[in-house]
């Protein structure tokens, strides 16, 4: 056990954090839930990848850095402490990339990994249908193979970034006779294909974060199946994992929340109930147990050691913990937390009402919380199934 | 940058493990509980064969010269079989205490007997009311109005406060301070007695975790083999989220506990914030591990005869030890918020 970062990654980190504070925009982007701020995040993008900043763990041919988890963590903690904006491509660089590195074929990389690393092709997630949520291997929308093509038929909802995405990666049902997780193929489809239909759908918030797609005889080029015909279920599943595990949430993220909800107490706590002043000090507890506890398991990857369902530890904790922050920072608010950012008078409430809003989706998407309870218990404690 | 353990210390810890698998059983700590005493000599010995007690301990006076990152895992162990008797206190607290005392004369008679099982040390602080198991001590470490004394078991009148958890034996002590026990004044007495807590607080925090698992562990077998509606109960889903919610509190303590002992180890300036974080994040966790388990029981946990208590109240007492987990959680926020005392997020730096 060594927890000094090296002069390496110290200068790795400056290097970062001199190219951040050049380059990151003085004022917020407008949100990328809209079409103007999906196309000024999608520009950021480009200037990431263009400084090779946007993916740094990727191999150098790819767009990346070859950089190592730990580097990757640190990279992220200067992210967040240069407040840049969000990842519009967060699919296509956290999930979509690193099942590509491990299920596609050289020329299914080499299509790929470089427009994800530019944000020329952002892309969403296809995995939900209205009667497979939580069941996702109840899935039914179908892709018959006709000579070099798919026929796809069926319907995928939830797909977040969907609105304004350029490609959707889903799995369908290939064996009309399979049943379950049998018989299922990851295919990857542009949304400008014939017979795809985009509609989005607002959200909570009024914003169209998510999209629901029908397809009708869509045709896909067979070139875009990724892994073995019948074998998606495994494919999607790595997917799922790196998005509960690693990759989809960052430590900084929270720690930077919860640096910002100590300012806020430290401004207006004097005189709240002192449960949360309590609550501020779990908060920033919290943040740190789920940043040691992703350095430890980087620490492990690294060493060659690989994470299986405690990805699932992490989802519950990650997406608990953030609800947990922004409640407590809408309590210290009082009656003005429900001012949006806009109101004349919100003044210096900032943006905890949106991060509350879309830190009520945790514990729902990537598989929701008691899903991830069933499989803590099933595959780690092994209660019967 | 590297957070994982070395293969020696897994062995460490799977040799400890081994060992109170087979002689620290639920039946043995019954048993011991029916004794005068309460405690094992040949518990304790074989536990200091395996290098425990003078794993902190320099290597001229019999000792392994190894710090808190090599312990915090045979502690979790200890906790993990309750094995009675002050294991964090010896082992923890005293030893590392005579160690950084400059004191070579009597930490030369101390360390080497507590290295080889001869003797044993307890320590009494101001954040505990009482002095833990000090009826099989050979040496008390005691405060006295700032001042730091080092007492021969023989010299004191210990009386027994019994508690609800007889692994841990609770005791008031009548002695008199003098010039020829005191070891330590002023600052240097300050600082020793600001490492014993810290110290203190994080042994318990590894014990903690060790009951927690261990009631998790418990509750899953009990629930695996427990038919009602015609299958085991453990493959409802109202006991599986039950169970899960205390496995989550574990695995997001232990990174805290390690990197409190990484700091002590170092002696980083902010080793009791780290520390604190530890011991209110273990605390909750075997406090819930406690509730959690014996509802997944039902009205057998609530029996003498069901070996869940034995877990239950150490997780009860040291939760209050060394500092209770509403003591931890207000002096994080004392460095968090008021910046009493040095804090830092790990790797990322605000604005």
């Amino acid at each position: 056990m060594d927890l000094a970062f090296t002069p390496e990654l110290k200068a790795f980190r400056a290097e970062a954090r001199e190219w951040l504070d050049a380059n990151v925009p003085a004022e917020p982007l407008p949100s990328l839930d809209t079409k103007e701020g999906f196309a000024l995040h999608r520009e950021w993008e480009r200037k990431l990848n263009d400084g090779r900043w946007a993916m740094v763990p990727w191999p150098v041919e790819y767009g990346g850095r070859g950089a190592n988890l730990i580097e990757w963590l640190v990279f992220e903690e200067e992210y967040y402490r240069a407040g840049a904006p969000n990842r519009v491509n967060q699919n296509g660089i956290f999930l979509l990339g690193p099942t590509l590195m491990e299920y596609g074929s050289d020329e299914q990389k080499a299509r790929f990994l470089p427009k994800i690393a530019s944000s020329e092709e952002v892309w969403a997630q296809g995995w939900s249908e209205p009667n497979a949520g939580s069941d996702m291997a109840a899935i039914r929308s179908t892709a018959r193979r006709e000579g070099d093509h798919f026929i796809i038929n069926g319907q995928k909802t939830w797909a977040s970034r969907g609105a304004f995405a350029d490609w959707l990666f889903c799995i369908f049902r290939t064996d009309p006779e399979s049943q379950r997780h049998r018989g299922l193929t990851f295919i990857l489809v542009p949304l400008d294909a014939p017979g795809v239909t985009v509609r989005p759908i607002p959200q909570l918030d009024g914003e169209t974060g998510f999209a629901e797609v029908f397809f009708e005889d869509a045709k896909v080029h067979t070139e875009n199946q990724l892994g073995e015909e019948g074998g998606g279920w495994k494919v999607a599943m790595a997917t799922a994992g790196f998005e509960r595990g690693l990759m989809l949430r960052s430590p900084a993220r929270f720690q930077a929340t919860a640096a910002r909800l100590v300012e806020l107490y430290r401004k207006i706590g004097g005189d709240a109930d002192p449960a949360l002043r309590d609550a501020v000090a779990r908060a920033w507890v919290n943040a740190e147990a789920y940043c040691l506890n992703t350095y430890q398991t980087a620490s492990r990857l690294i060493a060659g050691g690989s994470i299986g369902s405690e990805a699932s530890l992490n989802k519950i904790f990650w997406s608990e913990m953030d609800v947990q922050m922004h409640e407590t920072a809408l309590s210290l608010l009082g009656a003005r937390a429900e001012l949006l950012a806009h109101a004349p008078e919100a003044g210096d409430v900032g943006n905890w009402l949106d991060g509350y809003l879309f830190s009520l989706a945790g514990p729902i998407y990537a598989g929701t919380n008691e899903i991830q309870r069933n499989v803590i218990a099933e595959r780690l404690l092994g209660l019967p199934r | 940058m590297d957070f994982t353990f070395s293969e020696d210390h897994e062995m460490f810890r799977e040799s400890v493990r081994g060992l109170l698998d087979r002689e620290c059983t639920a039946d043995a700590v019954r048993a011991l509980w029916d004794t005068d005493s309460g405690r094992s000599n040949e518990l304790w010995s074989k536990l200091t064969e395996l290098g425990l007690f003078g794993l902190m301990a320099p290597e001229s006076d019999g000792g392994l010269a190894m710090n808190e990152v090599d312990l915090v895992l045979p502690l979790i162990e200890t906790g993990y079989a309750a094995v009675p008797g002050p294991v964090v206190e010896c082992a923890a607290v005293a030893v590392p205490l005579l160690r950084d005392l400059g004191d070579t004369k009597l930490s030369g008679k101390w360390l080497p007997a507590i290295a080889a099982g001869e003797a044993v040390a307890t320590v009494g602080h101001d954040a505990n009311q009482f002095v833990a198991d000090a009826h099989i001590a050979d040496l008390l470490l005691l405060p006295h109005e700032g001042t730091l004394h080092a007492v021969d078991g023989a010299a004191v009148k210990a009386t027994h406060q019994p508690t609800n958890d007889p692994s841990r034996r609770l005791y008031t002590i009548d002695w008199s301070p003098s010039e020829t026990t005191c070891i330590a004044r002023g600052d240097g007495a300050h600082s020793l007695l600001s490492d014993a807590l810290d110290r203190g607080a994080w042994g318990c925090a590894a014990q903690l975790l060790g009951v927690a698992q261990r009631m998790v562990d418990i509750a899953v077998l009990y629930a695996t083999q427990r038919e009602q509606f015609g299958k085991p109960i453990g493959s409802f889903q109202a006991i599986k989220h039950l169970l899960a919610n205390v496995q989550v509190k574990i695995e997001f303590a232990k990174p805290l506990l390690y990197r409190a002992a990484n700091s002590l180890a170092e002696g980083a300036d902010t080793r009791s914030a780290d520390v604190s974080q530890a011991k209110a994040v273990a605390g909750e966790a075997a406090s819930l591990g406690a509730k959690t388990s014996l509802q997944v029981h039902g009205a057998i946990g609530y029996t003498w005869e069901c070996d869940l208590q034995i877990w239950m109240k150490r997780a009860w007492s040291l939760e209050l030890a060394w500092g209770s987990t509403a003591w931890h959680r207000a002096r994080v926020a004392e460095a968090v918020i008021d910046g009493k005392l040095p804090a830092r997020s790990f790797g990322f730096e605000p604005r």
